[in-house]
């Protein structure tokens, strides 16, 4: 559990670090093409793969949080770090084949 | 055959010293240290008191992870017959393998992790049905004894010195759903706010080290609803 | 509440990004859409105010920053992302 805790804890620090620039990006209007067209290069795409991955795990990762706090307490509540995992990867698939 | 021994020497300084020690069968760490101490290096120190899985003096750092010596089977821990041996850890050392306990149960005390009643023996005892809901949260928590196993396991008290501990704060819980007490909301104010239970961040550690099978991280759980239950009712 | 906004936002952009991007797209999907706009506008509140939240046990356990002054960063941070965040919906959504 403290291996999902700590996923959680890094993705969350490294969203919060590039929101600022999403944001920024996104501001930009329709000066957007010449962004949008550096964003075509495969390692940025490989980063926003990530960055959905990150998304996807820290959202997992919230989940199981507030189920172990508002739930009753059961063992199945394990099985949830396992939950959360697939649905991360699932996410990123998702994405992987949108792109 | 034999065991390759490394224990901490000193305090907050120092250093591991190797011993060999014979292996035997059914043989625990508890068994070894004192081995050492008697035949070995008399200088040596470390707790222990019941050696059979009762009092919990015996906590150390076996490998890497807090257990019960007295319950450790070497087997189950030696990694190529050898064995690292430190006192726990987020604790100051006295000497050797011995921890300094008092940071541990002052947070006990900071937890107002002791009982307010008001009846007296003149009063009619309490009537508490043993399978009601509260019974049972409270019979989940109130076998800890106090080793510092979970505290010593705990993270967020390596990070965050000021953090009253699962031990703690599982003791403020079971006193927290007792309807008998008397100081709810004192206690609710002593655990909430940073150095609290919302410093948990469920690792979970505390829970699968505890020898007694306690969850201090359900426990922290029902007080971080507790807290928020009093907060939104205005109470705190 | 912000796990919904989170899959809604997960499944909008798979569900935009298939088979490219461009600003004009982008435009086109979002201009004047006063739905999108309220979703977004709540969503990038809420982050504003989860993302510091998340942050602060953070500077506490691994920079040991404490006191007043982690407040203030906390809150000088929330008010960049707000402040961000509303600025690019303007963009995007009016």
């Amino acid at each position: 559990m403290k291996r999902v805790a700590l996923i959680h804890r890094a993705s969350g620090i490294a969203l919060a670090l590039f929101l600022p620039l999403h944001f920024w990006a996104l501001g930009k209007g329709l000066e957007m093409d010449a962004f949008l067209r550096w964003t075509e290069q495969p390692l940025v795409k490989f980063a926003e793969w990530g960055l959905v991955v990150l998304l996807a795990a820290h959202l997992g990762g919230g989940l199981r949080v507030l189920a172990i706090e508002f739930l009753d307490w059961h063992e199945w509540q394990k099985s949830l770090a396992a939950v959360a995992a697939a649905l991360v990867l699932a996410a990123g698939l998702a994405f992987a084949l949108a792109l | 055959m034999k065991l390759l021994v490394r224990v901490w020497r000193g305090g907050a300084e120092g250093s591991l010293q190797t011993f060999e020690v014979p292996r035997y069968p059914s043989q625990t760490v508890l068994d070894v240290v004192t081995h050492i101490q008697r035949k070995l290096d008399p200088t040596l120190a470390y707790r222990y008191a019941c050696r059979v899985g009762m009092c919990g003096s015996c906590a150390m750092t076996v490998n890497g992870v807090p257990r019960w010596t007295c319950r450790t089977h070497v087997d189950r821990v030696a990694r190529n017959e050898t064995l690292e041996l430190r006192p726990l850890r987020n604790l100051p050392v006295i000497r050797d393998l011995v921890a300094d306990m008092r940071e541990f149960f002052d947070k006990w005390q900071r937890a107002k992790g002791h009982f307010d009643g008001t009846r007296t023996k003149a009063d009619e005892f309490a009537q508490i049905a043993p399978d009601s809901d509260e019974r049972k949260s409270i019979d989940a928590g109130i076998e800890c004894i106090g080793c510092g196993v979970c505290y010593a396991a705990c993270d967020v008290v390596t990070w965050n010195r000021d953090y009253l501990g699962p031990a703690a704060l599982n003791r403020a819980w079971t006193l927290v759903v007792d309807s008998r007490e008397t100081s709810t909301l004192d206690r609710l104010r002593a655990i909430a706010g940073d150095a609290g239970c919302h410093a948990c961040h469920t690792h979970t550690s505390c829970t699968e080290r505890c020898p007694k099978h306690i969850s201090p991280t359900a426990s922290i759980a029902g007080l971080k609803r507790a807290v928020a239950k009093a907060a939104v009712a205005g109470k705190l | 509440m912000l796990a919904l906004c989170v899959v809604v936002h997960l499944a909008t952009i798979i569900y935009a990004v298939r088979g490219g991007l461009s600003a004009a797209e982008i435009f086109a999907r979002t201009r004047g859409s006063a739905g999108w706009l309220a979703f977004y506008s709540v969503f990038v509140l809420a982050v504003a105010v989860h993302a510091p939240i998340g942050l602060r046990p953070v500077l506490t356990e691994w920079l040991g920053w404490r006191g007043r002054s982690r407040e203030l960063f906390l809150l000088a941070f929330a008010a960049v992302l707000a402040w961000m965040g509303m600025r690019a919906i303007l963009v995007l959504f009016v």
